[in-house]
């Protein structure tokens, strides 16, 4: 276990940080303005990546779920809580963005079509499992639950979107309008900045992934440290 | 008979058990003792298939844990500081409860005889919430022979009790023993293992510091080495 | 096989004798419901048509606020009285505790249930004596008590305990309460049978889906 970050996590973050910057030359200055939906468009660029990347955190929750649950090896459930807790950085961003584009658009904050409302299920379940590791003491135990959680967590989530799927198709809300309803007009130089901007994303989403779980790890070790010298 | 070799048992990083070897032979009384928090518990609930061993070998009756839990399970008797009962249900209730549990045949004969043995006949059909702790107590051992096990397990079975109590407790506890069990009995309580066991065993420091028969052992002896090891 | 549904019904039939014996839960979860629906009363000041429209909502929301005491119920007891070390001690597989505690929980609800029913017929001035409501209300009420039976297994287990487990049910069982409903509403409504269908649908796939996962994580839950 090494107590420095690794070499290539240091190029990681150096890589994350200019792309970052990449990104926001592309995304303001050489992507066009949007023909219908004009500036507020640009958050696209942001909000898409960050939102389906969120759902790859999930999933990787639920791998390590069912990997702690078969090797009992507390690795897994480290990667669980880091993938839970970047997951919810990043659905907050697209749930903050998604509004910030939504407003001035379809002049709402707030639609409850289904996707949207499946997502702030989504989050909810993300804060009920970290608030049900917070309640549990002992740490073999706080694994184990948190990975039956994630697990029964995730399934439900196809099951919730598609039912609410079904309620809106037969029963259209009354308010807010359907995001897919909405078109956008694609230019290839808009295609480019998105393409960019969800490869700066994934880095970005492995970079603090990789740091969370480092935290993680090492905070095990100084546990596993403090309890040596304490028995000694 | 339970055969335990270098048991190690972990709570995350805090060590409890460090390399536990005992056994207890077919027929055999074993008194386990030792100072609070030195892990007697944890290994009682380690034998009764409760928690998982870290490390090291456990055996009941050459099953081995936890591999062959449910076989372990039907040959083990368990009476704790919880008498496991259910004080809104009847006595026969409450054993017709754990017959059904462990599948015991003739479960209605089997309860009667249970009761008698137990002295709680006259109080079958009296609910559980009433009886006094001596009397609970006894009826949880009376659960814990009904499905005739072969290896018992006791966590400080006096606990609670006052001397008319435990006197009957004692008289019980010879009884179940003499029947050709296995018997592992936690206890604080000198003279009375002594008494009762055919071995006593000190656990301290997640170790079994001290292991010898009980015959022509002195209280006063007992009694010094206990302090010795108990710091 | 014969030995695990003995094993089943021994600890529902438990559960129940204790019950009938000491009545408190029962009673608790009948008064808190009947409160429930009396709340819902003065919250929605609501004309004959839009009372129509939430009834089942109204009669939905009741059933989960008073499953949550139920399911408290059922593993909290059993933990502070150490009781659960005696089902674990039986040499019976583990599952049989969950389809055990989930037995006993489904009688509750359903008994509670089944008095709400009335009252609410006479509340609200709407009929809710309809043989297919029956089952909507028994398919909702399975596949709320099997997932949560299976986390009140672990709320019971935390610090925070009865505050835990809506927390964790509720984000969990939304297509529960969206299909039971919807279905309900449906019925109510007479509306036309595929509509109802897909949602009766939706519940049969949840509570089937659950149930089976329940089973093969409910080890995990239980043993130490």
């Amino acid at each position: 276990m090494h107590s420095s970050t690794p070499k290539p996590l240091k190029i990681l973050n150096i890589i994350s940080i200019l792309m970052f910057i990449v990104s926001l030359g592309l995304v303001f200055f050489y992507a066009p303005r949007e023909a219908v939906m004009g500036e507020a468009q640009r958050i696209f660029y942001y909000h898409v990546p960050s939102a389906w990347l969120s759902f790859v955190a999930f999933g990787v929750t639920l791998i390590a779920g069912i990997a702690y649950l078969r090797t009992n090896d507390h690795r897994w459930d480290r990667l669980g809580i880091a993938s839970v807790e970047v997951g919810i950085v990043f659905a907050v961003m697209a749930l903050l963005s998604g509004m910030l584009w939504a407003r001035p658009i379809w002049n709402t904050w707030w639609t409850w079509d289904p996707r949207l409302t499946t997502y702030t299920i989504l989050l909810l379940i993300y804060f009920a499992y970290l608030m049900l590791r917070q309640g549990i003491e002992d740490p073999d135990k706080r694994a184990r639950f948190g990975s039956v959680y994630g697990i029964v967590g995730f399934i439900s989530v196809p099951i919730t979107y598609f039912s609410i799927y079904l309620w809106r198709t037969i029963h259209p809300a009354v308010f807010g309008r359907n995001e897919s309803e909405t078109k956008m007009s694609m230019e290839p130089q808009m295609l480019q900045t998105f393409i960019f901007c969800n490869i700066f994303f994934m880095v970005l989403f492995v970079t603090l992934l990789w740091h969370r779980f480092r935290l993680e790890s090492n905070t095990a070790r100084v546990e596993e440290l403090r309890m040596r010298a304490s028995n000694a | 008979m339970i055969e335990i070799h270098n048991l190690t048992k972990n709570f995350g990083m805090k060590p409890v058990l460090r390399g536990v070897d005992l056994t207890v032979e077919r027929g055999e009384f074993v008194a386990l003792m030792g100072p609070n928090g030195a892990g007697k518990t944890t290994l009682l609930r380690i034998v009764a298939s409760l928690t998982r061993p870290t490390l090291g070998r456990v055996r009941v009756n050459s099953f081995d844990l936890p591999a062959h839990a449910d076989s372990v399970r039907r040959v083990l008797g368990v009476v704790s500081h919880h008498t496991l009962l259910y004080g809104d249900l009847t006595a026969e209730e409450n054993l017709r409860f754990y017959g059904q549990l462990y599948s015991v045949e003739n479960l209605s004969k089997r309860i009667e005889d249970v009761l008698n043995q137990v002295g709680l006949i006259k109080r079958r059909h009296d609910l559980v919430r009433s009886f006094s702790r001596g009397m609970a107590q006894r009826l949880s051992i009376g659960r814990a022979v009904l499905h005739s096990p072969d290896v018992m397990l006791f966590d400080e079975p006096h606990t609670g009790l006052d001397q008319e109590a435990s006197a009957m407790l004692d008289k019980l506890l010879k009884s179940v023993a003499a029947q050709g069990r296995s018997v592992l009995m936690i206890s604080h309580d000198l003279p009375r293992s002594l008494q009762l066991a055919d071995r006593v065993t000190i656990l301290s420091h997640g170790k079994i510091a001290y292991d010898s028969p009980t015959k022509n052992l002195s209280l006063a002896d007992f009694a010094k080495t206990y302090n010795e090891l108990a710091q | 096989m014969k030995s695990y549904l003995q094993a089943i019904l021994a600890i529902a039939r438990k559960d129940l004798a204790a019950e009938i014996r000491s009545r408190e839960l029962v009673s608790a979860m009948l008064v808190f419901s009947l409160l429930v629906v009396l709340i819902f009363n003065f919250a929605l000041d609501l004309d004959k048509s839009a009372r129509e429209n939430v009834a089942a909502g109204v009669l939905w929301v009741t059933f989960t606020f008073a499953g949550t005491l139920g399911l408290n119920r059922t593993f909290a007891a059993e933990k502070d009285r150490g009781s659960l070390d005696g089902l674990l001690l039986a040499p019976v597989d583990r599952t049989a505790i969950y389809f055990g505690k989930l037995i006993s929980t489904l009688v509750f609800m359903l008994l509670v249930e089944a008095v709400v029913l009335p009252v609410f017929t006479v509340l609200y001035g709407i009929s809710l004596f309809n043989i297919s409501l029956f089952g909507v209300i028994l398919l909702g009420t399975f596949g709320y008590g099997g997932v949560g039976t299976l986390l009140a297994c672990m709320a019971a287990q935390t610090r925070t305990r009865d505050v835990m487990l809506p927390i964790l049910l509720f984000p969990v069982t939304v297509p529960v309460m969206l299909g039971a409903v919807r279905a309900s509403t449906g019925i109510l409504a007479n509306a036309e049978w595929g509509e109802i269908l897909t949602w009766i649908n939706i519940l049969v796939v949840y509570d089937v889906i659950f149930v089976a996962v329940a089973v093969m994580v409910f080890d995990y839950l239980i043993e130490e």
